[in-house]
């Protein structure tokens, strides 16, 4: 059924969460809160060097220190094949996972696990990490994506031949592949551009920053049995990466979906559970694991940097007659970096007639990516939107018109095939135009800067269960981890279509082997896909009790209807009886057909593109070249807001994370290769003091692939604000600012350089 | 190696404990105690999601040993509401919206129960400067000043616009 214009009662308002008073009391279970029995601490060692040979490791001191229960290494992990992955966000080979969680022959990064200890205390694992022995045959390094590219750079795998290239290379490189998307003819159209501009961007790679580093507790019991509590995006993923990488089956493994601190794409792999079952098969204890704060930064995520160059050609009136760009993409030690992405949505919010992208996925010594927010787009639209900004400047034209003059609509063909249908970028940009903030005069000093963005949205397998509990209360249970506050989406949805109070309905997140196959939480999909399992499955509920109210009147079900929560004789012609609530019909529930419940899995299809553009006054202080963000306004398409609370809590997050992206995060190596800011300190990630409010505008153009119109929210504004910040910048200074991130130094850099 | 034992208020509630000299506040609170609200977000005192009360300071539990507890008077997450009926601070977080994830909340709270003692009118700039101690990675601190500026209304009996 759909809803979208329907009067709603429940999708819309603002009900507190569902999970909300655990979130503020420090009851909620998070994966390093839980314990078991007779607990281990397992604790891994890192590989101190960014390239070297494993020569040999000897952990008997290790072992035979009191307190220890189990050490592995390598040999204690099945080889795998090289295959394909679809169980996480990214493109993924199970055999790269394998390695990246635990080193055979070689360590590829500064922080790459090579063994791992269980002891009784922490303190003891520490000491029996200090004493395994390895030697190493440090190998050359490299760690710039274009130093990595060229030839005579040192070569992480013997065995990768760029993909997408013909004739296959003879030799091995670290490049992985090469993607291209050609639409129309590129030479034809820059020949018609009466202006053309060009230029060069790159970015550096930053961490999704979750606060909560990983943890996991594993049990790997004498018959087999493995039970997971883990802290991640998607416990059916940890199921399935966890039963590849150990040759296990997946009917013995169980997952239980800890609470998760923050994951922003970074929790969709595996780092430490399957080194934890190992640990507990080798120990026959329970076993404990948590990263650092180190560890997080040198070992795990974070997204690509990118070297980039775009080049526009346009007719004098603004019309874009092409667009080129080439990018290289760092993937880490291992391929997988999201190029893919960063190809299609450069450009996918224009109708261009000619475009020609090519992109590189190129492997270095630095840790795998991992999926982070929109993976890839706000790399590529960073460039593409600051380079749209030196169009608009050359030819004159408003950065506002430009766009409109050259907004995909719906029909227009995108560079990499689909069609766009029911977007709603047209609307974003009349509400840019609309706004207070877009029309206020600048203040003296400042800089104004406008920047949109793309992200295409999943669907994908989901379930959802809903209950009604023997007192006409209403459990809904999913497969889907609740990063942000799904629980309350969900069940407001749920809610809807029973026609009862948001608070009548609890929303849980059921483990692996209590709800059917549900997708990790990712690509901005749980909303829309398991919000639509869940809306299917209420009324598959609702069709059960009208089933029981005609049963119980003794008419026929079609001259039953349901509203507001409750079970009507459709009109006089039916009968007279007094309605049936949920109560009054689970009361009965015994005598007309048993417990009352509906479980639906789909492979939702439809997730609506989404598009955002923000504006961003900023200043910038000459003597310090710190830039200080003054006033910021996003504003997005989200098809329909469930909970508007949290859909705008998804869009100032997003925001804020592209403000640290823009102006501070960054990693930063020495010349050995080995990371120099891996803590919160040096590493820095917008604080409240750096932060304006946020002000979060919600066009709502439904979707109508979703039964109440939504899209996904939570990926499309970490795409503008880079571009937005450095337009603005553009506009306080006369500076274009191509290198991320456009920190103090930098800035001040620029500032002395222009004189 | 011996143990020292550590006597100390916990919440309004003697405590005793056993703990390690090396031991960290928070790992005494996590580990020894069973107290898991108070969080480990980088262990350095930078992210401040261990936040707790020591004697009326604001403190990251991680850089305070167990055994300093002696003789203080310690408030974490647990300590906060009053039973079963929450503290208007975490009754606004709730209506605010101003947790995505919930991680660094307690933290937040803790720090916001601290900075309201010490100062009930805070301006958004003195709220956002003692709250930087605080990471939260979801909310972009909008929703999170918003509703720090509206309890201290509150809870000063007045009410903002």
């Amino acid at each position: 059924m759909n809803y979208i214009d329907f009067s709603l009662k429940v999708v819309g308002t603002r009900p507190i969460r569902p999970d909300g008073v655990d979130k503020v009391t420090g009851r909620a279970v998070f994966a390093a809160d839980t314990r078991a029995s007779g607990m281990l601490w397992g604790k891994i060692l890192r590989s101190p060097h960014a390239h070297a040979n494993i020569v040999s490791i000897d952990t008997t001191k290790a072992a035979a220190l009191k307190g220890v229960f189990a050490v592995v290494t390598g040999q204690d992990f099945p080889e795998i094949a090289s295959e394909e992955a679809f169980v996480g966000e990214g493109p993924m080979n199970f055999r790269d996972l394998s390695l990246n969680c635990m080193a055979r022959t070689k360590v590829l990064y500064e922080g790459h696990a090579l063994a791992a200890v269980a002891a009784s205390t922490q303190e003891i694992a520490d000491q029996a990490l200090a004493l395994i022995d390895v030697t190493y045959e440090v190998l050359p390094h490299v760690i710039d994506v274009e130093e990595a590219m060229a030839p005579g750079a040192p070569v992480l795998h013997a065995d990768m031949f760029t993909a997408g290239v013909t004739p296959k290379p003879e030799t091995a490189s670290n490049i992985s592949k090469v993607v291209t998307f050609k639409k129309g003819d590129i030479d034809a159209g820059f020949a018609e551009a009466e202006v053309i501009v060009e230029g060069r961007y790159t970015t550096q790679p930053v961490h999704q920053a979750y606060i909560e580093p990983h943890a996991c507790l594993a049990t790997y019991a004498p018959d087999g049995q493995v039970q997971i509590h883990s802290s991640s995006q998607g416990h059916f993923m940890i199921r399935a990466y966890v039963a590849k990488l150990l040759g296990m089956s997946i009917s013995n493994i169980r997952v239980n979906p800890a609470e998760i601190g923050g994951g922003f794409g970074g929790k969709t792999l595996v780092y430490l559970e399957p080194v934890a079952v190992t640990l507990s098969k080798k120990s026959g204890r329970s076993v404990k694991m948590q990263m650092t704060r180190e560890d997080v930064f040198r070992a795990s995520g974070p997204t690509s940097g990118a070297a980039m160059t775009v080049k526009i050609g346009a007719k004098k009136d603004g019309t874009i007659v092409a667009a080129q760009q080439v990018l290289k993409f760092q993937a880490g030690a291992f391929a997988g970096s999201p190029i893919g992405p960063g190809c299609m949505c450069g450009f996918a919010m224009y109708d261009l007639p000619n475009v020609d992208v090519v992109g590189y996925d190129v492997v270095s010594n630095r840790p795998k990516v991992a999926a982070y927010r929109a993976p890839g787009a706000p790399i590529t639209s960073f460039a593409v939107e600051s380079l749209m900004d030196e169009l608009a400047i050359k030819l004159g034209i408003d950065a506002l018109t430009l766009r409109e003059k050259n907004a995909a609509k719906n029909g227009t063909k995108t560079h990499y095939g689909p069609v766009h249908q029911n977007i709603g970028f047209t609307a974003v940009l009349d509400a840019v135009k609309a706004h207070p903030h877009w029309k206020s005069p600048l203040k003296e000093g400042h800089g104004r800067g406008l920047a949109t963005g793309f992200w295409f949205n999943i669907g994908g397998e989901s379930s959802a269960q809903v209950h009604v509990n023997e007192d006409g209360t209403v459990t809904a249970a999913t497969g889907s981890p609740d990063i942000g506050g799904s629980r309350a989406s969900i069940g407001m949805m749920v809610a809807e279509v029973l026609g009862v109070p948001a608070t009548t309905v609890r929303t849980i997140v059921a483990d692996t082997a209590s709800i059917g196959f549900t997708f990790l939480t990712g690509g901005s999909r749980v909303t829309f896909a398991t919000g639509m399992a869940a809306t299917q499955a209420a009324e598959k509920v609702v069709e059960d009790l009208k089933r029981r109210a005609a049963q119980t009147w003794d008419i026929p079900v079609d001259a039953v209807e349901w509203k507001d929560g409750a079970a009507y004789p459709a009109g006089s012609n039916a009968g007279a009886f007094e309605p049936l609530d949920l109560a009054a019909l689970a009361l009965k529930a015994g005598r007309t057909g048993g417990p009352i419940l509906a479980e639906v899995s789909i492979n939702a299809q439809g997730a609506g593109p989404g598009f955002g553009a923000h504006i961003c006054d900023v200043s910038v202080d000459k003597e310090t070249g710190h830039v200080k963000i003054e006033r910021y306004t996003a504003i997005q398409d989200v098809g329909k807001a469930i909970h508007p609370s949290y859909v705008e809590g998804q869009i100032q997050g997003g925001a804020a994370q592209g403000i640290g992206w823009a102006l501070s995060e960054e990693y930063i190596y020495n010349s050995k290769g080995l990371m120099e800011n891996a803590g919160f300190l040096d590493y820095r990630v917008p604080v409240a003091s750096d932060m304006p409010m946020i002000e979060a505008v919600l066009v709502e153009v439904p979707n109508p692939r979703h039964p109440f119109g939504a899209r996904g929210v939570g990926e499309v504004p970490i795409v503008p604000p880079m571009a937005a910040i450095a337009n603005a910048i553009r506009s306080a200074t006369g500076l274009r600012m191509p290198d991320l991130p456009m920190s103090p130094p930098k800035v001040r850099a620029a500032l002395d350089a222009a004189g | 190696m011996a143990k020292t034992y550590v006597s100390a208020t916990i919440n309004g509630e003697s405590a005793e404990f056993l703990c390690e000299t090396q031991q960290t506040l928070l790992d005494v609170l996590r580990d020894v105690i069973g107290l898991t609200g108070s969080k480990e977000g980088c262990g350095s005192g930078d992210c401040g999601a261990c936040s707790v009360i020591v004697d009326d300071r604001l403190v990251c539990s991680c850089l305070m040993l167990g055994v300093e507890a002696e003789g203080k008077s310690i408030t974490t997450i647990e300590g906060i509401a009053n039973g079963d009926t929450l503290h208007p601070i975490q009754q606004k977080f709730l209506e605010y919206a101003a947790l995505q994830c919930g991680f660094c909340t307690p933290g937040l709270i803790v720090a916001t129960k601290a900075l309201l003692d010490e100062n009930p009118n805070p301006t958004e700039t003195e709220a956002r400067y003692w709250l930087a101690g605080n990471l939260c990675r979801c909310t972009g601190y909008d929703k999170v000043i918003r509703a720090v500026m509206d309890v201290a209304a509150d809870m000063r009996g007045e009410k903002v616009a």
